[in-house]
């Protein structure tokens, strides 16, 4: 049996290349929002990002997803794109 | 006849009843234009051999769509005006007008199953003339690539050789399932692909499955995509974890699963494959992988398959049952588990003794600290059932009793004691917490006839509504 040809067992989303969009030159006067993914004591680590921004200048927004173990749901997600100009997610142990 | 008629027929010297017909066909050649279609080579019929064409690459008995030898087709100009199929004295004369043809053959003798029916012909014959309904995108390899090696650099294996998905292998799993190729049965976290059946069977193809386990590999994805499972978390998450996949009905004994000795360790290749394939579709279709969206500490060895059978156990109800389908029934359950750990047990007798050692055991998944967090299974082997039996205990007295065992008074429980800063917060203190949550206790029957040991799975730390429950899928063909 030839095996010259195979059958993509993946998803065929190609890498569409796409540059991200430039970040902003400084945070001052803009809302940041901050994701927190409800693992324990994320709050206490986001407290003290979010001090550090507010003596940037900028405005911090908190958001919390209802579990860590699943994507934040489509409304949580809208709202945070409705609410903030830059928004902080980050996963970690 | 029509004047303008012609005749193609198709044979194969290797059916006695296309022998038999051969000077009907040497008659029909004399007298109308004719041309036969071998399908095992040149030369017959012998004495028309001029007429013969050697149709043994299937390419014009497979756009003829000929399921019998032999085939005898009329044309009337260019449009087929009728076919029949074997040796039917009467049909044949019919259709030729002919009506001396072959009086002094047998008035009917049945044909033989064309070549392109044959089930290791049909798939390459359907795969090289585009059919069988293939929508995957082909990747056409360089002549010098090694296709197991390619695989590898596509970052399509688990670590261990594939076998490449030809469209020849793939057609050929597809006929495990009466399901249309095309049908899509949900999205693949972590990046929310479709899959459809047709990317299963590619995955199961480079598993190493058989067509026969492709609805079991089917149901095991449909589990792992339902809502309660939490497939994205269990990937993500740094937890030991990986989807662990029971079969419990009589599919799993028919397609050779093995649920007896050494069920959970190597060597068979249901077991095998079908837990594999699994873990290639979350890789492959849902893009997750390790170092990436997998963000593992440690992982475990099921992660490239953990898959076994239940053993049949007429004196408990099966894992099917206890799920809610009939004991008949073939079905799969997804567990999101972490590695084996022995319990040992050779001296028990009594069941309240024997629940007492697994109740032991049980305590320290996670952490002998932790309660009502990870599930857990609990695989029975045979000689530590046989002390249950004995005493007439049911499955569900045995859950109870080690539910019961494994309450806990709190104040083993809190940060600090025993030296251990892990723990519950003081403010726990004075109360009981059973070890698992309601529910999170499964027992399931495997195992070698010798040997008085039973293993706990213990689950990843985030069950229920937070994280994973078991489910259970039945498996359609």
């Amino acid at each position: 049996m030839s095996e010259s040809i195979l059958l993509d067992p993946g998803s065929e989303r190609d890498p569409v290349q796409r540059s991200p969009r430039a970040l902003p030159a400084d945070l001052t006067g803009r809302k940041v929002g901050l994701l927190d993914i409800s693992k324990p004591r994320g709050d206490v680590f986001l407290d003290e990002v979010q001090s550090l921004l507010e003596a940037e200048g900028a405005e911090v927004v908190r958001f919390r997803k209802p579990t860590f173990t699943r994507p934040a749901p489509t409304e949580l997600r809208q709202d945070i794109a409705g609410q903030v100009d830059v928004v902080l997610e980050a996963l970690a142990d | 006849m029509a004047a303008a008629s012609r005749f193609v027929v198709v044979t194969k010297r290797d059916c006695p009843t296309c022998q038999l017909v051969a000077p009907a066909l040497a008659a029909l050649g004399a007298s109308a234009p004719l041309e036969v279609l071998n399908q095992d080579g040149p030369g017959f019929p012998e004495a028309i051999a001029d007429k013969v064409v050697d149709d043994s690459e299937l390419d014009r008995s497979y756009a003829l769509d000929i399921e019998i030898v032999p085939t005898l087709i009329r044309y009337d100009g260019e449009v087929e005006a009728g076919r029949t199929e074997g040796w039917d004295r009467g049909a044949w004369q019919a259709l030729t007008g002919l009506t001396d043809l072959g009086t002094e053959l047998p008035e009917f003798r049945p044909g033989c199953g064309s070549l392109t029916q044959d089930p290791l012909i049909a798939p390459r014959l359907a795969a090289r003339h585009g059919g069988g309904g293939l929508g995957a995108r082909r990747i056409s390899l360089g002549p010098l690539e090694d296709a197991i090696e390619a695989c590898f650099e596509r970052g399509w294996s688990d670590g261990l050789p594939v076998v490449p998905p030809t469209p020849e292998r793939v057609l050929a799993m597809l006929a495990g399932t009466s399901r249309e190729p095309g049908e899509v049965i949900g999205e693949v976290p972590p990046d929310l692909v479709p899959v459809s059946i047709e990317k299963i069977a590619i995955n199961a193809v480079m598993a190493g499955c058989r067509p026969e386990y492709l609805p079991v590999v089917i149901a095991a994805v449909e589990a792992a995509l339902d809502h309660p499972f939490c497939m994205h978390g269990l990937l993500a998450t740094t937890y030991f974890s990986g989807p662990m996949v029971v079969v419990s009905g009589p599919l799993a004994r028919r397609i050779g699963m093995n649920g007896g000795g050494n069920a959970l360790g190597q060597g068979n290749r249901a077991n095998a494959t079908i837990g594999r394939a699994l873990q290639l579709v979350i890789r492959n279709v849902g893009g997750g992988r390790p170092g990436g969206v997998d963000r593992a500490t440690l992982g475990n060895p099921g992660k490239y398959t953990f898959c076994f059978a239940e053993d049949d156990d007429p004196k408990w109800t099966s894992l099917s049952e206890d799920k809610g389908f009939a004991r008949d029934a073939t079905t799969v359950t997804l567990f999101a588990a972490d590695g084996v750990q022995g319990i040992v047990d050779q001296k028990a007798r009594e069941p309240e003794s024997l629940c007492r050692s697994f109740a032991a055991g049980l305590r320290v998944v996670s952490h002998p600290k932790m309660v009502q967090a990870a599930d857990a299974f609990l695989v029975v082997t045979p000689e530590h059932a046989r002390v249950f039996h004995d005493a007439g205990w049911s499955k569900q007295q045995v859950t109870d009793r080690l539910n019961e065992l494994l309450t806990i008074d709190s104040d083993e429980l809190i940060q600090g004691v025993g030296g251990m800063a892990e723990g519950l917060p003081a403010k726990l203190a004075g109360r009981t917490f059973r070890k698992f949550r309601e529910g999170g206790l499964t027992l399931v029957r495997a195992g070698g006839q010798a040997g008085m040991f039973s293993a706990i799975i213990g689950g990843w730390g985030a069950s229920g509504e937070v994280g994973s429950s078991p489910v259970t899928r039945e498996v359609r063909a």
